[in-house]
């Protein structure tokens, strides 16, 4: 299969599928279809519902790609918020929620080595940044974004208050912002060039 | 429900956590409010990438199929645009994304972009990626660059750099292992440019060196002449 527009940003893709550019549509499927499913899986814990999340999201990008607005966010943000969505629907649909703790997720596979390397730096960015949070912080994170359980539902679950429960979200997902967007330049440059 | 409350449920609103009524009159109250529309773009990000969290998992092949052929049955009215135009007008809008990247940071997902690109491009040295992607190797985060060190168990390291700017004309950049308390040696040269850049380290990276890059002239030198443009405590 040639990708003659593997070369394009995902935002031009978007571009591209808002014109009813099929391809492009099949490059964004081959750049996230992994991640996508990979994230339906964790929320659906089935395999054929987890498709079923995927293929509705891909159609939903296909149906409202003209109302992508790139400065208020990156493609893939977009796209996977599609997935996410329409995953978290059918689960409490389907009533499958569970709270299972990240460490039973499947291990990356499948893709060529390069692409594994840096999947893997992805999942363990994501994953340094989530043990850095307080727990209370991470644990109404988790619930809400892998188990698809409500603001209300974890009130309940967790026996707080509502507005508890909105706050350690609001404050996760801040903290979650800072600890991404900064790579730590605590590193030292400890041993100085002074030496030639 | 009042307009303080409906404030309160941006960060419910990006995790997917609210009731289906409450998420519509979120949706209604966000159409003529500036603040939560930010602050929605703002905590976004972090909420979507939770999804790398969990690891990526291998759809079915015929999925693909399935998905392109629902597609095209939607849409079999519109008329296919002329290439050209397509061209021009693909080329400006991945400008104004590039820009809008910037503002945005370093984002988790945009990295994949990357990966996908470099499977096309000419195959990097077969070695650095086996050291990348071997699950033994320790993996440290570069200060200074969006990238990472991988460190495989005898010792042998490699870089990999996502949209490294390209060395300018006339220098190089130059990769040094500084082991603890000794001085630097030369790793290794490199060009950067395009969206991903993998260097093997031609010298053993001991556990507790750093490892570090600095801009030297072509050919190299023996010795970093400047400050680190990015490094690592391996």
């Amino acid at each position: 299969m040639t990708r003659e527009l593997a070369h394009l940003s995902d935002e031009a893709l978007v571009l591209l599928a808002a014109r009813s550019e099929q391809t492009a549509l099949g490059e964004l499927y081959d750049r996230y279809g992994r991640p996508a499913y990979g994230l339906a899986l964790r929320v659906l814990r089935d395999e054929a519902l987890a498709e079923d999340a995927v293929q509705d999201a891909f159609l939903a990008l296909w149906r409202t790609a003209a109302r992508f607005v790139p400065e208020r966010g990156s493609a893939s943000t977009w796209i996977l918020t599609l997935v996410h969505r329409r995953a978290v629907d059918l689960v409490r649909r389907e009533e499958r929620r569970r709270a299972d703790s990240l460490d039973q997720a499947p291990e990356p596979g499948g893709g060529s080595a390069d692409e594994e390397a840096w999947l893997r730096l992805q999942r363990e960015r994501v994953q340094d940044a989530l043990r850095q949070l307080p727990d209370q912080q991470r644990e109404a994170l988790e619930l809400a974004y892998y188990g698809g359980f409500t603001q209300s539902e974890l009130a309940e679950r967790l026996g707080q208050p509502i507005g508890t429960i909105k706050s350690r979200m609001f404050s996760g997902l801040a903290r979650l912002r800072e600890l991404l967007g900064d790579p730590g330049l605590e590193t030292a440059w400890t041993h100085r060039t002074s030496t030639n | 429900m009042d307009a303080q409350d409906l404030h309160e449920l941006t960060a419910a609103y990006a995790l997917d956590a609210l009731g289906a009524d409450e998420a519509e009159a979120y949706e209604a109250h966000l159409a003529h409010c500036a603040r939560c529309r930010d602050e929605l773009a703002q905590l976004s990000e972090p909420a979507a990438a939770l999804a790398w969290a969990g690891g990526p998992a291998t759809p079915p092949p015929a999925l693909r199929a399935r998905i392109l052929d629902a597609a095209a049955r939607e849409r079999t009215k519109v008329v296919p645009l002329r290439r050209a135009w397509l061209l021009r007008t693909t080329a400006a809008v991945a400008a104004v994304a590039a820009c809008t990247a910037v503002g945005l940071g370093i984002w988790a997902g945009s990295l994949l972009d990357s990966v996908h690109r470099e499977r096309s491009a000419r195959a990097a040295d077969a070695r650095a990626v086996e050291i990348l992607a071997d699950p033994a190797s320790r993996r440290i985060h570069l200060a200074g660059a969006d990238g990472m060190v991988a460190v495989d168990p005898t010792g042998q390291g490699a870089l990999m750099l996502k949209r490294l700017p390209p060395a300018p004309a006339g220098k190089t950049y130059e990769a040094w292992v500084i082991p603890r308390g000794g001085s630097p040696t030369p790793a290794g040269m490199f060009h950067g440019g395009g969206t991903t850049t993998v260097v093997r380290l031609e010298k053993p990276v001991p556990r507790g060196s750093t490892v570090a890059a600095t801009m030297e002239r072509a050919g190299g030198v023996a010795a970093p002449t400047g400050a680190p443009v990015f490094s690592a405590q391996a």
